[in-house]
């Protein structure tokens, strides 16, 4: 048998008393693609960063073509001829796109030009559509992406990592990408590719590698798989999702968004006439390619962004009167008597300050309650002592800095604080991203518990499996705009996934669904 | 394909960060003061460098120059406390991430204000008035100094660094103005001001000088101890500071929380300044606040904006230049050699902070 | 009237070379997103260890040769600024320390270097008096010997001690790096995003450390100017006063690229001796003037900000330390 092209043996890495990774072994041939399948979480990026010499293991070997080999830089990972393209590209915003393939290359004199003509020839060879001296900051998403790829092929790369590659993009452009992807597996390269999406790993790999927990489960090739093979191995049992979902009692609609249209700051249109109504006693799904505008319609109605167009009703169960949202700051929807509690995709970054304890994190909302030039800390720490206790918050105590805890229990945190608002409406923006299966379930099981309550609830996710099987209705944006409000009991992962690129659904029948 | 990357070598030192794993307080304090320690050992050995004097007779040389005499400590007391309440002026600013080089203006012109009215109407108001007026002048003149930078940075986010380094300036430009038109010979040295009416002029306090500025100064650091700890304003501050994401998220008002600090930050400067004028100097120089404005960020940075470690932290430094300058006296040489001290014993402790955040791990790598 | 305004020129011209020493200093050190506030410091140290390494060349020689002086005290100045940078690198990049506050204390530092030895040299030496280097002060500040026969265009452009020119190539030649070569795109990225530069395989501790230590030795060369050409191999304690702040400031103003800086430097150093070319002013009125580039860069700044170029900004990283592990 020929020797493998990439081989990993026994790699441990731990942060602090995390493991990431615990003995994994992995093998890819010249022209093979390998998908590496995992949960949020289950170490595949840490790996991955390993080989590319972002991070150094603390155990475990490394061969490049069956030698073994110490990669200490991501200049070492270069000249074996690695090559990653990172979820979270790595450019730089000010250089064009010609300068940001040669950056950090160094062969030979600086001649841009040249470089602007050899990038031409392989865009050509492969299929690729790109201006070489467009700015980064002016491209499109699927365009840096691009970027990327040609950077890593410019390198002469014969191994190449790609960190999820679609989640980003529209099932046109995954098509796309694929096809390039097989070309150069045809040209005898390496491909490792990372997703949590099974249709892609089937569609696209020759073998898979399963990652849990930082643990290695085991490798197979695709032909032998199919999807509960596969998600058995991801997940550990073979599940169902469980999610006791009860039917909406007493509905009345609560928020009222009409026709509302947001411009940022660099003159893009992020919202596009959004039109909705989220009810209580229900749980309001919102799916949607990453970056389709979730997160400025919640900070719209959080009063953190102004919206240019359309209004913002909230129709307030106590008095009946309706009352606009528009153009309010969080402080001044908080006096009209509006409870809303929102749950932030940036949970250390907006939700929760890192450095204080979690006392501290309690009193954020509430903080400015009384008179009093002073802070009361009585209540945020029983409150502290509440969540911690109600929801198995694993710490020292309740004076710990947040940014000492893991991922789960910072969200639980969280969590616990805005329900324990007390809301009529809340909002909750990927509450479950990055979280074990267990914290993940005691997050739905609390917003189910809301819903129960008669709070209106809005859950942005990305699993559409949890978003069919959690909610009451689901609402679809595509690129700023309302593709479609759908019955989450009656239709499927493909019509979601239809409605998230774009293209209207050829029936009507389930288009309004609930409404 | 080049062959370069295999064990080269055997060990290695990895870096990583203590994210997870803080280290306990007393360990952190230990690293602390052996680097306190350490750099008094280099100050030491660039002073008898310099000297070719047995150290030990340098320090009690620095000893007996601040613990000598009553006076001597009197002096260093009063020292520690003008330094002192520069840092707790700029605390609050700091803490928010306002990074306001500019204490060192906004000191001078709170000086330039009550020497005004202790220079004009000295002898036209009975003195507690005066006092009370040029205390109101001195606080005013500090807020508009550190309100100016503010605003901008509120409305335009423009760079306050640069900006309130900048009002240094205009405020020591001032500042020579004034003495040109008060000090009509030229001299461009402003001698004592109503040295005999003492008009102006803090009183004594159980008979001695600088009393009223130490008392002043241990209040000032109770209150703003709890300001920070204990207030509402003050858990907006570290919030703002923190991150302003957040701070919007809750509904703060950023713009005005940097404009609110800012004036509290300039008043207490603006105080200082009146202190020094009144309680200490009774005269007025370019060199008024004698370059403790940016000393007083480091004390502030060092004590991680405590106001009880700073008092250990401003009175390590004025011990220093005290003890510096005592040495520089009595061996004739330059008393610019407390600032080499203060710089040398601040890089050791800005250094072992790295130390206390991050873990220096050795990576094995067996060799083939 | 024509000899004032030609007087005036050169007189800011002369003004402007340690600002744009220190400023073009400074880019560099600021392209690579650091912002060494220790500049100032590094300028002082830069001139007090050119008067050092000159003065004890001169002190141990009879008869000094003017070219040694130039060499031994241009070495030395750099030397001086070199460990000067070396310790704001070693702290801000190996220790990872605040950049605000280690410059603060490096200018601290280095301003306490310069007066002390400025004040004592001599007395550590047994000596008396001041410092005066005359041979080593009069060879920096040697033109071509048809200088001044040329007119208004020598005196304008001819009448000035090699370091003047030094500096325009210098920023000149930083311009050209930063923009038309590999390095320069590396250092740029590594100032953008760091952490972009690690992933395309560029060292960045590396490429900072350089630029820190590059841009300082440039700083330091202003401080030399100013001891050796501008007052002729004498020190004066507090003589270089502020100009390393107003360094900083002509950094903004010149919208970090070096080419501007030039023309920044000019305008700078025409207004910090303009009151002395503005007749019948008392001296109470000069000290007002004196105000004004305080007041311009107060205005620049206000202007710079209210405006949101892209390409105006400063690096993207400026001010923040990196470390590759965090996550």
């Amino acid at each position: 048998m020929a020797v493998p092209a990439i081989e990993l043996k026994n790699i441990t890495k731990k942060f602090g008393c995390i493991i990431a990774n615990n003995n994994i072994n992995l093998t890819v041939n010249k022209g093979e693609i390998l998908a590496l399948l995992g949960e949020n979480g289950s170490g595949k990026t840490t790996l991955m960063n390993i080989i590319s010499g972002i991070y150094f293991p603390d155990g475990g070997q490394i061969f490049i073509n069956g030698k073994e080999t110490v990669i200490r830089s991501p200049k070492d990972s270069f000249d074996c001829k690695i090559g990653m393209i990172h979820q979270h590209f790595k450019l730089v915003d000010v250089f064009n796109a010609a300068e940001n393939i040669i950056l950090g290359l160094d062969d030979g004199k600086y001649n841009l030009k040249e470089a602007t003509n050899l990038i031409k020839k392989i865009c050509i060879q492969y299929g690729f559509d790109i201006d070489p001296e467009k700015k980064i900051y002016d491209m499109s998403v699927s365009e840096k992406q691009t970027v990327e790829i040609i950077k890593v092929l410019y390198r002469g790369a014969d191994i190449l990592i790609l960190d999820e590659p679609t989640a980003v993009l529209t099932p046109q452009e995954t098509q796309k990408l694929f096809a390039v992807l097989r070309n150069m597996r045809n040209d005898g390269k390496s491909i490792i590719i990372i997703t949590h999406k099974l249709h892609e790993v089937l569609s696209i790999s020759d073998k898979v590698a399963v990652l849990r927990k930082g643990e290695y489960i085991g490798t197979i090739e695709t032909k032998d798989a199919n999807e509960s093979i596969l998600t058995e191995m991801m997940v550990g049992k073979k599940i169902t999702l469980n999610i006791d979902r009860t039917e909406p009692k007493d509905t009345a609609d609560r928020l009222c968004v009409k026709s509302v249209s947001l411009i940022n700051r660099n003159g893009v249109k992020v919202l596009d006439n959004i039109d909705f109504t989220a009810k209580s006693g229900e749980i309001l799904g919102i799916a949607g390619i990453a970056g389709s505008g979730q997160k400025e319609l919640l900070e719209s109605i959080a009063g953190l962004q102004n919206v240019d167009s359309g209004d913002i009703l909230y129709l307030n169960p106590k008095t009946g009167n309706n009352e606009s949202l528009k153009g309010k700051t969080p402080v001044q929807i908080h006096q009209l008597g509006v409870r809303l509690s929102f749950v932030p995709e940036d949970r250390l970054g907006m939700g929760l300050v890192g450095n204080m304890d979690i006392v501290d994190n309690m009193m954020l909302r509430s903080y400015k309650k009384g008179k009093s030039v002073f802070l009361e800390r009585k209540d945020p720490r029983k409150l502290a002592h509440k969540v911690i206790d109600s929801l198995e918050v694993a710490t020292p105590g309740a004076s710990t800095p947040v940014r000492r805890l893991s991922g789960g229990n910072v969200q639980k945190i969280l969590v616990g604080r805005e329900i324990e608002a007390s809301p009529t409406v809340l909002m909750a923006a990927y509450p479950v991203r990055g979280l074990d299966i267990n914290s993940s379930y005691m997050i739905y099981n609390l917003l189910n518990e809301q819903k129960e309550k008669g709070v209106a609830v809005i859950f942005v996710g990305e699993d559409l499996d949890v978003l069919l099987d959690l909610c009451d209705r689901i609402l679809v944006l595509c690129g700023g705009k309302v593709t479609g409000i759908l019955d989450a009991r009656k239709t499927t992962k493909e019509e979601i996934g239809i409605l998230m690129t774009g293209k209207k659904l050829k029936t009507d029948d389930n288009a309004n669904g609930g409404e | 394909m080049k062959n370069f990357i295999t064990n080269a070598r055997k060990t290695s030192f990895h870096i990583s960060k203590r994210s997870k794993s803080a280290l306990p307080t007393w360990k952190a304090w230990t690293i602390r003061i052996v680097s306190v320690i350490i750099s008094l050992v280099v100050c030491s050995l660039i002073i008898v460098l310099l000297t070719g004097q047995n150290p030990l007779e340098v320090y009690s040389a620095m000893i007996k120059g601040s613990f000598g005499s009553e006076r001597k400590f009197l002096v260093l007391i009063q020292n520690t406390a003008i330094l002192l309440g520069i840092s707790l002026a700029v605390t609050p600013a700091f803490k928010m991430k306002f990074w306001n080089l500019g204490a060192e203006g906004q000191v001078l012109i709170g000086g330039l204000c009550c020497m005004v009215l202790m220079f004009k109407i000295g002898d036209k108001l009975p003195n507690s008035v005066l006092i009370i007026t040029m205390l109101i002048s001195s606080i005013l003149g500090g807020i508009a100094w550190g309100l100016i930078p503010a605003i901008f940075k509120a409305k335009w986010n423009t760079n306050e660094s640069l900006f309130t380094l900048m009002m240094n300036y205009i405020a020591i430009q001032l500042v020579s103005f004034a003495i040109m038109v008060w000090v009509p010979s030229g001299s461009s040295v402003m001698g004592l001001v109503n040295a005999s009416s003492r008009a102006g002029w803090l009183p004594d306090l159980f008979g001695k000088k600088y009393i009223i500025n130490i008392i002043t100064v241990a209040v000032l650091t109770a209150v703003m101890y709890v300001y920070l700890k204990y207030s509402k304003h003050g858990y907006e501050i570290s919030v703002v500071g923190e991150s302003e994401n957040t701070a919007k998220y809750i509904g703060i008002n950023v713009k005005k929380v940097i404009l609110r600090t800012m004036i509290f930050s300039g008043a207490l400067c603006g105080l200082v300044g009146f202190l020094l004028v009144a309680g200490t100097n009774h005269t007025i120089s370019k060199e008024l606040a004698g370059g403790n404005g940016f000393t007083a960020i480091m004390v502030s940075w060092l004590a991680k904006f405590n106001p009880i470690t700073m008092v250990l932290t401003s009175f390590l430094i004025a011990f220093l230049q005290k003890g510096a300058g005592e040495i520089a006296t009595s061996f004739n040489l330059n008393t610019s050699i407390a600032e080499i001290l203060t710089g040398i014993i601040i890089f050791f402790i800005i250094g072992s902070e790295f130390f206390i955040n991050y873990e220096i791990k050795k990576t094995k790598k067996e060799a083939d | 009237m024509l000899w004032t305004i030609v007087s005036f020129i050169k007189a800011a011209i002369i003004q402007s070379i340690p600002l744009l020493f220190g400023s073009t200093g400074e880019i560099i050190t600021e392209k690579s997103g650091n912002l060494n506030l220790g500049i100032p410091g590094i300028m002082y140290v830069g001139g007090i260890s050119g008067i050092i390494g000159g003065y004890i060349y001169e002190h141990s020689v009879l008869t000094a040769n003017p070219v040694l002086c130039v060499l031994i005290s241009f070495i030395s100045s750099l030397l001086g600024s070199a460990l000067m940078s070396l310790i704001y690198a070693f702290l801000t990049q190996s220790l990872k320390a605040n950049q605000n506050v280690t410059g603060l204390a490096l200018t601290t530092f280095g301003v306490g270097v310069g007066n002390f030895f400025g004040g004592s040299l001599l007395k550590l030496f047994n000596e008396s008096g001041s410092i005066s280097l005359l041979t080593t002060g009069s060879a920096y500040k040697a033109v071509l010997p048809f200088a001044h026969k040329t007119g208004i265009f020598g005196e304008l452009f001819l009448s000035y001690g090699f370091l003047a020119y030094l500096a325009i190539v210098i920023s000149i030649l930083a311009s050209i790096i930063l923009n038309k070569t590999r390095v320069g795109l590396n250092l740029r990225a590594v100032g953008e995003s760091p952490a972009t530069a690690d992933a395309a395989g560029i060292n960045v501790i590396k490429y900072k450390y350089l630029s820190i230590l590059i841009g300082g030795m440039t700083a330091g060369l202003g401080g030399l100017f100013f001891v050796m050409d501008y007052t002729a191999g004498a020190w004066t304690n507090n003589g270089f006063g502020d100009r390393g702040w107003l360094a900083i400031a002509i950094v903004i103003f010149a919208l970090w690229k070096p080419k501007n800086a030039i023309l920044s430097s000019f305008i700078f150093g025409g207004l910090y001796i303009v009151c002395v070319y503005i007749p019948g002013l008392s001296s109470a009125a000069k000290e007002i003037i004196k105000m004004l580039p305080y007041l311009v860069t107060i205005i620049v700044l206000i202007f710079i900000s209210t405006k949101n170029k892209r390409e105006n900004q400063p690096p993207a990283s400026l001010g923040l330390s990196y470390f590759r592990e965090e996550r």
